[in-house]
């Protein structure tokens, strides 16, 4: 029997960013920050692109260590959330379409965050991309990293550990 | 005689309370961030701060339950935690951030003013080493607790 044919490149495409996008702008506060999120497959660049609201030193000026810090939490739970989401989308337990409709799913907690600041925020677009180093049924563990012109040099970087939500049936 | 001088003092101490309040306000209003986040500074001296965030919608997390997102509060902490470095005895000149480390023990509930208080327990040359707890209405239980490390320019 014939393997059922894959939908059009660009339908899957559309699908998937939907479902980001949907679960990117039902949070007031990434809203607020005006973060977005840029899509390669199942890599995410989040983007913090530059507002005068994000400043916290207007002398030098730079950024400010709670909007920084703000960006990579943001970064750690959607890139999480992202990972498992992308993992069940693909396996067919949760229906992108879902998801775009309004349904969104329960994002992780966070326990704990511990922000280093290598360098202070310039006052220009900032990258920042999440690497799941653990994701447990219960707990997961998230390394961050931030970045503005040079990829090679980090401006802040950031661990956290988040507690899963529960996953019933 | 005694109750005019009463009178003065009582006018002298108003004063400085005005006078104390403004600089509070004047604090908050040369971080851009911060009052964009709506912080209010209501106490701020020898290595102590407390700085409030009432709630807004903007600072959602998470709109199914209401409850604001790590991100602001961690900059409220990060905020209230400079703060108390600044006023430290030795006056720094200025401060940043190093490290900051935030344990979120329970979501803050909804609708509830952030209240956070920070203290500069130790001060070396070049780093202040700072806490900080932030609470809702219920004073009892914390919501996160924050320990940091700031630089100190003199």
């Amino acid at each position: 029997m014939a393997r059922k044919r894959p939908d059009p490149v660009q339908v899957i495409k559309q699908r998937r960013d939907a479902a980001l996008s949907a679960l990117v702008h039902g949070v007031p506060y990434i809203n607020f920050l005006g973060i977005e999120f840029d899509r390669r497959g199942d890599e995410l660049t989040a983007v913090l692109p530059y507002d005068d609201k994000l400043i916290g030193n207007p002398l030098l000026p730079a950024l400010h260590g709670g909007a920084i810090s703000g960006f990579l939490e943001v970064t750690a739970v959607i890139g999480l959330s992202w990972s498992v989401l992308w993992d069940e989308i693909e396996h067919g337990q949760t229906d992108a379409e879902e998801i775009v409709s309004g349904h969104l799913p329960r994002l992780p907690k966070t326990i704990d965050f511990t922000i280093d600041y290598l360098r202070s925020g310039l006052p220009r677009d900032a990258y920042a991309r999440a690497k799941v180093n653990r994701s447990g049924r219960r707990y997961a563990s998230v390394h961050v990293e931030a970045w503005q012109d040079n990829r090679a040099r980090a401006f802040a970087q950031a661990t956290g550990h988040f507690l899963m939500p529960r996953r019933d049936g | 005689m005694r109750p005019a001088r009463d009178t003065r003092k009582n006018e002298g101490q108003i004063a400085k309370m005005v006078e104390k309040s403004k600089i509070a306000k004047q604090f908050i209003q040369a971080i851009p961030h911060s009052s964009a986040l709506g912080m209010e500074l209501t106490e701020i001296g020898d290595g102590f701060a407390r700085i409030e965030m009432p709630y807004a919608k903007h600072l959602v997390g998470d709109p199914e339950t209401g409850v604001i997102h790590g991100g602001a509060v961690s900059a409220l902490m990060d905020t209230c935690c400079g703060a108390a470095a600044m006023s430290h005895p030795s006056s720094p000149a200025g401060t940043a951030t190093i490290d900051l480390r935030i344990d979120y023990m329970r979501p803050a509930a909804s609708g509830q003013t952030l209240v956070t208080e920070a203290t500069c327990y130790n001060i070396t040359r070049s780093v202040a080493f700072v806490r900080a707890e932030a609470f809702d209405d219920d004073r009892d239980n914390p919501v996160a607790m924050a320990t940091g490390a700031f630089t100190v320019e003199r």
